[in-house]
């Protein structure tokens, strides 16, 4: 299937869950600092392990940086 | 105002909060924060870059500061809520400094958008500081909806202006219930020290610090400004006077007028 990984398509195995994409795209497997939004609106850490991913599905995992 | 600021309860050591934006690298930053003296700072969200160097929150957890998200670069009030939601997983805090921005060259404030995302995070249980005008009818609409504080511009962000207003901040300061956070347009220590003057309880500062050409110094300089300002707000500045008024006494001025030839 294909998603959308901050903005990237990814094409990725049928069933993957979000901590999956979290550990094979953020450099940080524990996902520390670490927040994931799916189709615009947010997946709770603690949901992480059981929320697959349906094809053409949006997520933006995002992290801490320098602002304001 | 006396004793250290107080916002929802917490109390905080240091009246200068130090936005992270703009520093060179996590190195200037962190010898520029420890010269702030400040113990809460900003933070953004952005995509994850796995390329990254090093993260931002070890660098804040080794001063020991706490963190106050923001929602920058938010043009909605509907996409300030659900960064402010993302800031609240990634940092368990809920604490956001709320900013709704309405154009991108003046980056100021969407009132609308901004009291909508206020109410909205304050029923969700956000601790909310919002980025506002120096609009004191707007700051007392978001204190109406529960905001912890308001933190008016003094000018544009990142423009270095100063305060282009001070009577309107010292007529929010006057009427405002929750601490007065001056947060944009300092450009230098001594912006700092008349919003302190003014009768603001803190001041946010981002750019002046960052973008100084010594970071470090600046900070301290700014540091000092907000200290001085407070200080001096509660000494009592004297009147300003269109004319003159002699601090040295004319009675007993001795003669000396030369002798008529």
């Amino acid at each position: 299937m294909r998603v959308f990984v901050n903005g990237e398509p990814r094409e990725l195995a049928a069933g993957t869950t979000v901590a999956g994409v979290v550990q094979a795209f953020a450099g940080a497997p524990d996902g520390r600092g670490m927040a994931v939004a799916l189709d615009g609106a947010v997946v709770p850490r603690g949901s992480w392990q059981e929320t697959e991913l349906a094809d053409g599905a949006r997520v933006e995992v995002v992290v801490a940086v320098q602002g304001g | 105002m006396s004793g250290p600021l107080v916002i929802a309860g917490r109390e905080l050591r240091s009246r200068l909060i130090l936005g992270t934006g703009g520093f060179a690298n996590h190195e200037v930053l962190a010898d520029a924060l420890a010269a702030s003296g400040a113990d809460l700072c900003t933070v953004a969200l952005r995509r994850v870059d796995p390329a990254a160097r090093g993260s931002i929150l070890d660098v804040l957890d080794a001063a020991g500061v706490s963190v106050l998200p923001n929602t920058a670069g938010c043009f909605t009030a509907r996409d300030a809520i659900i960064t402010a939601q993302l800031a609240r997983e990634a940092f368990e805090t809920d604490w956001i400094k709320l900013e709704v921005i309405g154009d991108d060259r003046t980056l100021l404030p969407d009132a609308v958008e901004l009291i909508a995302a206020a109410e909205a995070l304050v029923d969700d249980g956000f601790v909310v500081l919002p980025y506002t005008t120096d609009d004191p009818v707007l700051a007392r609409r978001l204190e109406d909806v529960g905001c912890a504080a308001v933190m008016p511009l003094g000018s544009p962000i990142g423009s270095g202006m100063g305060i282009r207003n001070p009577y309107n901040i010292s007529i929010m300061v006057e009427r405002s219930g929750v601490p007065v956070v001056l947060d944009a347009g300092v450009g230098t220590a001594s912006d700092a020290a008349l919003a302190m003057e003014l009768g603001c309880d803190a001041v946010l500062c981002a750019s002046a610090i960052s973008r100084a050409h010594d970071p470090v110094a600046m900070a301290r300089a700014i540091r000092l400004g907000v200290e001085a300002g407070l200080l001096a707000r509660g000494a009592g500045r004297i009147p300003r006077r269109l004319h003159a008024e002699a601090s040295t006494p004319a009675q007993g001025m001795p003669a000396l007028d030369a002798p008529q030839a």
